[in-house]
């Protein structure tokens, strides 16, 4: 049984097993440094369906399918796919999965969806109430503009510190036995807000939740920035990562070279037009589902603190004058 | 903290672009104005007909995924003059023809151009009743 460490994290005595893991991204996350571990690069922003909304549920559940196919399980050995997305409602989950027939659970936590999936899914598993469990996260650019800014063709800027959504899918297959990484701790991370009101810069307004649920872990857990080999961040984008390192500098928690952001990891910053980096629940979904993944594979790294973070903003609430409150919640891998 | 370590946009560049954009729009425009001048229109159907072209042009390149790259680059030289104003009711009708003619086209068409229709038409109001009360009082 799991059992409580300090003040907020959770021990997993199973310690749930990642038994494999799929991502399926956009062209311009093809074009990026990272394509080479994505399994498919849809160069279709509609994959083939009508809608950019059916096209993100499409490579969902496409994500799935690559990912059930490269664990050796079958539908029927799934106990419950927990996933969620940035659309209203968590539609593009819900319309991935309606014909899978397999339990399922939407989850909100806006960027933070992959982490929050992992951190439920394993607890449940180490519970012993489930077997086998799919994380999957999903964004889409274009059905995120569309419900958070502008219509495509409208003719405007981007602010400097603004990200762009990560058009991408990426699901993973947990299970109570098997081989490949371990999830050992989880941490989930508490509301902050910091009084941010733009919501073209989100980096800002999750930084300090990040910062809070790594120093959170550190404390519970008694490890240092030493202990970890990576500290993956899911999309604090170029200038919240510096905000972060700022804000544990204060806390007298020094990163070093372990930080990471998924956000800076899927596109070139230089080239590729992007601002301060990805974001969207894809961006860490399918960073970790294939890139992170294979390093654990290859033995490069062996234990990684992963916080994807979330926005929890809504267009209307940022209208209406509210601040936008940020959310990360930690899991800890380990080969 | 965050205002001082946010990297800020690049103002002389942005101007520079913004004055460089929207300078060939207005160019062209007054090109279209003076061909209409040559063939001897009067000044209303000059000033109506070139209107009716650039926001035909604005349509034209927003409906070949072009007027957005034009802004990208230009700022408030693009979205100020009438082909900008074009642009802000052709994209949203074009984004939302998905959701149907009723709810999508038509419900979301003003989505960005609504507030300044809205606006536009009630200080034009207002000028005009100031207009009027000034001419009584002379």
């Amino acid at each position: 049984m799991a059992k409580k460490l300090g003040q907020q994290t959770i021990v997993l005595d199973r310690q749930p097993v990642i038994l494999s893991g799929a991502g399926i991204v956009g062209k311009k996350e093809g074009d990026g440094p990272l394509a080479r571990y994505f399994d498919n690069i849809i160069d279709d922003e509609y994959a083939g369906e009508k809608t950019f909304e059916a096209a993100e549920s499409r490579i969902m559940k496409d994500a799935y399918i690559k990912a059930l196919e490269k664990s050796g399980k079958s539908a029927t050995d799934i106990s419950l796919i927990l996933s969620g997305d940035l659309l209203n409602q968590c539609t593009a989950a819900s319309y991935a999965f309606r014909d899978v027939n397999t339990p399922y659970m939407g989850l909100f936590g806006a960027c933070s969806t992959m982490s929050e999936s992992l951190a439920i899914a394993a607890m449940l598993i180490d519970g012993g109430s489930v077997d086998y469990a799919v994380c999957a996260a999903s964004s889409h650019f274009c059905s995120a503009e569309r419900q958070f800014r502008f219509p495509l063709e409208y003719g405007n800027q981007r602010t400097p510190t603004s990200q762009w959504t990560v058009t991408g899918a990426g699901a993973v297959i947990l299970g109570k036995d098997g081989q490949g990484p371990k999830i050992t701790c989880v941490t989930p991370g508490m509301i902050l807000d910091e009084g941010i009101k733009d919501s073209n810069n989100m980096g800002a307004a999750m930084a300090p939740a990040a910062c809070d649920t790594i120093m959170k872990h550190l404390r519970d857990t008694g490890r240092t920035v030493d202990d970890l080999d990576m500290i993956l961040t899911g999309d604090l984008g170029k200038f919240g990562s510096e905000m972060l390192r700022d804000l544990l500098l204060r806390n007298n928690i020094d990163l070093k070279n372990k930080h990471k952001d998924c956000g800076m990891m899927i596109y070139d910053l230089e080239t590729q037009n992007v601002d301060c980096g990805g974001s969207g629940c894809g961006c860490s979904a399918v960073v970790f589902s294939t890139y992170i993944l294979d390093m654990f594979m290859q033995g490069i790294i062996k234990r990684l603190l992963f916080i994807a973070t979330g926005a929890l903003l809504s267009p209307t609430r940022i209208q209406q004058g509210e601040t936008i409150p940020g959310i990360a919640h930690a899991v800890l891998v380990e080969a | 903290m965050i205002e001082e370590k946010a990297p800020g946009s690049h103002i002389l560049r942005d101007v520079f672009a913004a004055f460089v954009t929207g300078g060939a729009i207005c160019s062209v425009g007054q090109i279209i104005m003076l061909i209409f001048e040559q063939f001897g229109a009067d000044k209303e159907t000059t000033a109506a007909a070139t209107s009716i072209i650039m926001v035909f042009l604005g349509a034209f390149l927003t409906g070949i995924n072009i007027y957005d790259d034009i802004a990208k680059f230009g700022g408030a030289g693009a979205s100020v003059p009438i082909t900008g104003f074009s642009n802000s009711i052709v994209s949203p009708a074009m984004e939302f023809k998905k959701e149907g003619y009723v709810m999508g086209v038509g419900a979301k068409m003003f989505l960005i151009a609504g507030p300044v229709l809205v606006y536009g038409i009630f200080a034009s109001v207002i000028a005009g009743l100031v207009y009027f009360i000034w001419k009584q009082v002379m």
